[in-house]
């Protein structure tokens, strides 16, 4: 069976597993990492969102051959550890000052959207607009939308 | 979003109450899990007033608990931590928050120390385990209360010997136990020291409103920081040995069986394919991955056996159903009559955590995991389905992802069982998206007809005839006795059920004359169609073909929508939170061409809620791009202002109403079925069009009243209804136009291409890399 490599959420794992295996199964079948959720397997739903060398992704949609030794793939278990301090990443914080989480089975997936959307506009160099926030495809059938968006302007505003 | 706290004080009643120090080592207590419970009033039910203002859903499940006089307990350790094994589900609700905050506060411990898990299936308490009509806190909150008074009152006597002091000269506070001479002792040391020689009845007084730290203030979430650092496990999370991932390949009709699978052995021998084998439902595969158990559901050749609508289109039930309408009793008067009717079609019941569960069926026995709100009816239905004793089956609940009414089902627990059977082999069964809108549990389809009769200014009557597609109740209340009734063949069982529910839950609150609101479900055996009390059963499209047919009421009179429904409203209740989201709505405020704002009530749970949005209809607003989304009409702004009776947890109580609203805006604009040729079309969460961030409104704000009820109300579904309804009449005033469809958007040219049948699931995507941001 194939030997697949690569870092994940900063040790570098060896896994042996078919290529073409989703990343999200090697994740979570294989490798025991469960914070990725499934919510639809088809690049939808946004549950498993976690990063890939710094940038969203949904690990349902990426066979395991794509990926190779030197990507760096980050989930939910490992954001904490992106950011300086032993504790969580600001984008959790907010998400706790807010109380956004309820029933809790899509927030790993859009906590890990929302890092990703404040670097890119960053990067952009301007601020976060209405339309951005609606471009956000993450599910939440709980319906905590208003507060996910306000926890994303104050997770923005602490990661400085 | 707007933060009118307004923090309501919790109003408790001094009263004694009666609970049980288990005899034994260390602390145990118990209460009687139907203290609190008011005596049964109203019955035999009376004509008028309607049945829903005297004795309501709550009150029956409620009292369904009192013939169980079963025990719930508390458990001191000897660190001094208290724990309770909550006979309900957590799906996201909050009610393991709110039940933790009433025993911290009792008990005079930090919250971070009460640790609240779910009880496994409880055969003994009959009735009394069932997650449902958001009435887990209304029958929760006295007997919980007890058992931690006992607890703290157990604690306090061991303390008294150790410290050498009288009891009524200590003090508790944090979990620790001061003498008036300072010396002190910790929970866990007086848990550990206690020794009850037999288990005895004892005394206790509730604590009143101004001792209590936590309740009544709004507090985050126990598992906030398990949730957002991906450590909250769901089922298939679980690391339970040997069980491999497996789905079900479904046939393409509706509730389609399989005959035989072609190439069963060219399937077991793909990539990680472990077994193959039919079951009820169709053909399961178990892998070691669940990719490679998507694959091999696509690859199988089956022979499929048609469905339980073979040919049917959502028209044809229409037509059913309209068919089988019950007759308004007022006659046509001409111009005095006032008609209405309204269609609600299919939507799918699912919650973002796919219907899952974790089996082991061996050796005569079975283990069964997964989020049940009606373990004890899982258990029972896993041990037909395997020939089983209910004794040989264990059922383990685990916290959901999401129910919305879908967990009071237990189909992925009994299909679990099923496949671990017949593989010999421990599984973690779980359906793929594509299956729960095309196979799951659905909202049924129903349409209302409404004839009201004006005169002189005066509604003199309002009649409505709600004719629905089946709601399944086979789950009864949550056990074998009153499920196997609602089973009965004829399925007239099951209309009792349902009679007895739209009885108990649907109330005009306006004095409109003569009132007379009646359901039938023909064809009443629900087994056609996979449907289930969806969140807030019949209320929400009730309550919506109601408020826009008093909308029109308002405008034949001449009235303003909120003076017309001021002065016509029953209930106090209802009349302050008309006035208070009135106020903060800004009702009345002027609106530009294209836009409008809607404002509607609705009266349950022990409570009312009153919602007033903002849509904005204009061309420039209803196509605007976002990709593969329905966009549509905009909500801009919406304001909840709810009485919810006592409140344990006001924060929680608003997360509620924020999400019944991203269900009632769904329900009213996007989020649908189609029924064409005897199956579903939608297949994603793209395709059934649930609210989404560029659906939800800019602007969000709730208010929860302090009440004037010393009663808590439920409040996961009372914001679903209202704020449907308030949609729907903020629509109509926008576009000049009365919705009779729903969702709105139901006729609309179909915004995706439908997935295929067979196979039933789509490919897994290569691409995503190709979407980073």
């Amino acid at each position: 069976m194939p030997q697949h490599t690569f870092r994940l959420n900063g040790e570098t794992v060896t896994v042996d597993v078919e290529d073409g295996v989703r990343v999200l199964w090697v994740l979570r079948d294989v490798l025991g990492v469960t914070g990725p959720k499934y919510g639809c397997g088809i690049n939808v739903c946004k549950a498993c969102t976690s990063h890939v060398n710094g940038k969203a992704f949904n690990p349902c949609a990426v066979p395991i051959d794509q990926i190779g030794e030197d990507d760096e793939i980050t989930t939910i278990e490992g954001l904490a550890d992106t950011v300086e301090g032993d504790g969580l990443h600001p984008m959790q914080e907010a998400w706790l000052e807010h109380d956004v989480s309820q029933c809790g089975y899509c927030q790993p997936g859009q906590i890990m959207a929302a890092v990703a959307l404040v670097n890119r506009v960053r990067a952009e160099g301007r601020a976060i607009t209405d339309a951005d926030l609606d471009g956000i495809r993450n599910v939440c059938r709980c319906g905590t939308y208003p507060r996910i968006r306000q926890a994303i302007r104050t997770g923005a505003e602490s990661m400085g | 979003m707007g933060n009118h706290d307004g923090q309501p004080p919790a109003r408790l009643s001094r009263r004694t109450f009666v609970g049980y120090v288990v005899g034994g080592a260390g602390v145990a207590v118990a209460a009687d899990l139907t203290l609190g419970a008011a005596p049964a009033s109203a019955l035999p039910i009376p004509s008028l007033p309607q049945v829903a203002e005297l004795y309501d859903l709550n009150d029956f499940l409620t009292h369904c608990a009192l013939p169980t006089s079963n025990l719930i307990g508390i458990r001191i350790d000897d660190q001094g931590d208290a724990h309770f094994a909550l006979p309900r589900m957590e799906v996201g609700q909050g009610i393991t928050t709110a039940v933790a905050m009433l025993i911290a506060d009792e008990l005079d411990l930090p919250i971070e120390r009460v640790h609240v898990t779910l009880a496994p299936a409880r055969p003994e308490l009959l009735f009394n385990q069932l997650t449902g009509g958001s009435n887990t806190i209304i029958s929760m909150y006295t007997p919980v209360r007890v058992a931690a008074a006992v607890a703290r009152k157990a604690l306090l006597e061991a303390a008294a010997i150790q410290l050498g002091a009288i009891v009524s000269s200590l003090v508790a506070k944090a979990g620790v136990i001061q003498a008036p001479g300072g010396e002190s002792l910790t929970y866990g040391e007086a848990a550990a020291s206690a020794v009850i020689p037999e288990t005895k009845q004892v005394r206790v007084r509730l604590k009143d409103d101004a001792s209590l730290a936590l309740v009544g203030k709004g507090h985050r979430r126990i598992d906030a920081v398990d949730a957002v650092t991906g450590r909250k496990e769901f089922a298939m999370d679980l690391d339970v040995p040997h069980a491999l991932p497996t789905m079900v390949c479904r046939a393409p009709d509706l509730n389609g069986t399989a005959r035989s699978v072609r190439n069963q052995g060219d399937v077991e021998e793909m990539p990680g394919v472990t077994h193959v084998a039919i079951i009820p439902t169709g053909v399961a595969v178990r892998a070691r991955t669940f990719g490679q158990c998507i694959d091999a559901v696509r690859a199988l050749d089956v022979e499929w056996n048609p469905g339980t609508v073979p040919g049917k289109d959502a028209a044809d039930v229409l037509t059913e159903l309209r068919r089988a309408q019950l007759p308004l009793a007022v006659p046509k008067l001409g111009a005095a009559s006032v008609e209405g009717e309204f269609v609600f079609h299919f939507r799918s019941g699912s919650a973002l955590e796919p219907n899952c569960a974790v089996a082991d069926v061996r050796d005569g026995s079975a283990t069964i995991w997964g989020g049940l709100k009606s373990p004890i009816d899982a258990q029972s239905k896993v041990a037909k389905a395997l020939g089983l004793s209910q004794a040989k089956v264990t059922v383990n609940v685990v916290q959901g992802g999401g129910s919305f009414g879908r967990k009071l089902f237990s189909d992925a627990a009994i299909e679990a069982a099923h496949a671990s059977k017949a593989f010999g082999a421990p599984v973690k069964l779980m359906w793929h998206r594509a299956d729960e809108p095309r196979q799951g549990r659905v909202h049924p389809m129903a349409v209302s007809r409404i004839r009201a009769t004006v005169l002189a200014g005066s509604v003199l009557t309002f009649e409505q005839r709600h004719t629905s597609v089946p709601v399944d109740w086979r789950h009864g209340l949550g056990e074998r006795l009153t499920a196997e009734v609602a089973a009965l063949p004829t399925g007239l069982g099951n209309l009792g059920f349902s009679e007895t529910v739209f009885l108990l839950t649907q109330e005009l609150p306006y004095n409109f004359g003569v009132i007379t609101q009646l359901l039938n479900e023909p064809q009443p055996a629900p087994t056609r169609f996979n449907t289930g009390s969806v969140r807030n059963i019949y209320s929400p499209d009730v309550a919506t073909a109601n408020e826009l047919m008093v909308d029109r009421l308002a405008a034949r009179l001449g009235k303003d929508p909120v003076a017309f429904r001021r002065s016509h409203l029953k209930s106090k209740v209802v009349r302050r939170v008309l006035d208070r989201v009135a106020e903060l709505g800004e009702w009345g405020r002027a609106m530009p061409a294209g836009t409008a704002q809607g404002i509607a009530i609705h009266k349950e749970y022990k409570g009312a809620t009153a919602v007033l949005v903002e849509i904005d209809c204009r061309p420039e607003t209803v196509n605007r791009k976002v990709r593969d989304a329905v966009t549509g009409p905009r909500v801009t702004r919406a304001t909840v202002v709810v009485d919810a009776g006592l409140v344990i947890n006001p924060d929680g109580v608003k997360a509620q109403m924020m999400g019944g609203f991203a269900d009632g805006l769904a329900q009213a604009l996007t989020y649908s079925n189609h029924l064409v040729d005897g199956h579903f079309l939608e297949a994603s969460w793209d395709n059934s069009a649930y609210t989404r961030q560029w659906n939800t409104p800019l602007d969000f704000r709730c208010e929860v009243l302090d009440s004037d009820s010393t009663e808590p109300g439920g409040v996961g579904e009372a914001g679903v209804a209202a704020s449907m309804a308030a949609v729907a009449c903020a629509w109509a005033r926008a576009t000049g136009r009365m919705p009779t469809e729903f969702p709105i958007n139901f006729h609309d040219p179909l915004h995706f291409e439908p997935k295929s049948f067979v196979p039933p699931v789509p490919p897994s995507p290569t691409d995503g890399l190709s979407y980073t941001f």
